[in-house]
């Protein structure tokens, strides 16, 4: 993955819109978080494979980092901390927010096809 | 002396960071030793550091990391093909029918794996569970020992001291290469266990904690 350039990223994100596609999104503080610091809080969510369709997409720049939102009909889709991208062989947009160890905290995935599960 | 060794966690390094110097001392008296692996640690937030690897490409890079593990260890491999993060929300009485495929195939005298309910990461307390449930469903005759391992911080204070504590210095080195295999995840790891304010004063460098392997003999009552 690479650092987030916004008119690169933006272009392949309106690649998919109007178009049914799969969606992972996650963000996590680790399993351990509360293991390594009793005042830790372990939270997360993630969901993968979601069939969505998006009719925009929308990357802002917020300085150290960025925000992604997803316009459907029916609602929303919202990622924040975002700071690298990749569109791989699979012809997958992978999105994710690194901390200064290399950790992931957040990640937006868009892709025609399911994810491997 | 054991016949076979079965090591049941869910996780690509669980085995190098949990017991690798155990499985080393058996693998060097001769006894077999077998590794079933749950998942592919698919979501893990460790992606190196710097991070090379990412959300897809991560099941593959730690395949290769537990399979270059294991070559290390050398011990068998299985992997269970379960999903990281989901192992508690699936059926525990499906995983522990699929371990005991495992175990009446294997007849293993010895599993070692984690103590449900102390073992931090849900994963780890699921696998756990199964595992000694596994065993459970065995016609008692036949059962192997089970080596439950707690690794959370008040574990001396709710469970006691533990009944095995195998001292892995002689082991050591082969520890550490097997703990540098995972190179997706140690560093991360360390640097959180450098950092935490819960491990701070229990050791004086992080690798202390690694030169001593602590089981809980698991007790069943029918």
């Amino acid at each position: 993955m690479k650092a987030i350039e916004l008119d690169e990223v933006q272009k392949a994100l309106d690649q998919y819109s109007n178009r049914d596609v799969y969606i992972h999104l996650e963000t996590t503080n680790g399993a351990y978080a509360k293991h390594f610091d009793r005042n830790a809080y372990n939270v997360g969510a993630f969901i993968r494979n979601a069939e969505v369709r998006y009719t925009r997409a929308k990357l802002v720049d917020a300085g150290d980092a960025f925000r992604v939102g997803l316009k459907m009909d029916k609602g929303w889709i919202y990622a924040e901390g975002v700071t690298d991208w990749e569109l791989n062989e699979d012809g997958q947009l992978l999105m994710a927010g690194h901390d200064s160890e290399g950790r992931v905290m957040v990640a937006l995935q868009i892709s025609e096809n399911p994810f491997r599960y | 002396m054991h016949k076979h060794v079965i090591v049941i966690y869910p996780h690509p390094d669980d085995e190098s960071f949990g017991s690798s110097g155990t499985m080393t001392q058996f693998r060097n008296q001769g006894v077999p030793v077998t590794y079933l692996c749950g998942t592919l640690g698919e979501m893990g937030r460790n992606m190196g550091n710097p991070f090379f690897a990412n959300r897809e490409t991560l099941p593959d890079i730690r395949k290769k990391e537990l399979l270059d593990a294991c070559k290390i260890l050398d011990v068998n491999v299985e992997m269970l093909g379960y999903r990281d993060k989901t192992i508690e929300f699936e059926s525990r009485d499906e995983i522990a029918e699929h371990l005991k495929g495992y175990l009446e195939d294997i007849k293993p005298t010895l599993v070692i794996t984690h103590y449900p309910g102390h073992a931090v990461h849900p994963d780890h307390d699921a696998m756990g569970a199964a595992a000694v449930e596994a065993v459970r469903k065995m016609d008692p005759e036949d059962r192997p020992e089970v080596w439950a391992q707690a690794i959370t911080n008040d574990r001396y204070e709710t469970l006691g001291k533990p009944d095995i504590v195998n001292n892995v210095e002689a082991e050591f080195d082969v520890k550490v290469a097997a703990i540098q295999a995972h190179r997706s995840q140690f560093e991360g790891m360390f640097q959180k266990m450098r950092q935490s304010p819960d491990f701070k004063g229990q050791y004086e460098d992080v690798m202390e904690r690694f030169k001593h392997e602590e089981f809980y003999q698991w007790q069943f009552n029918n």
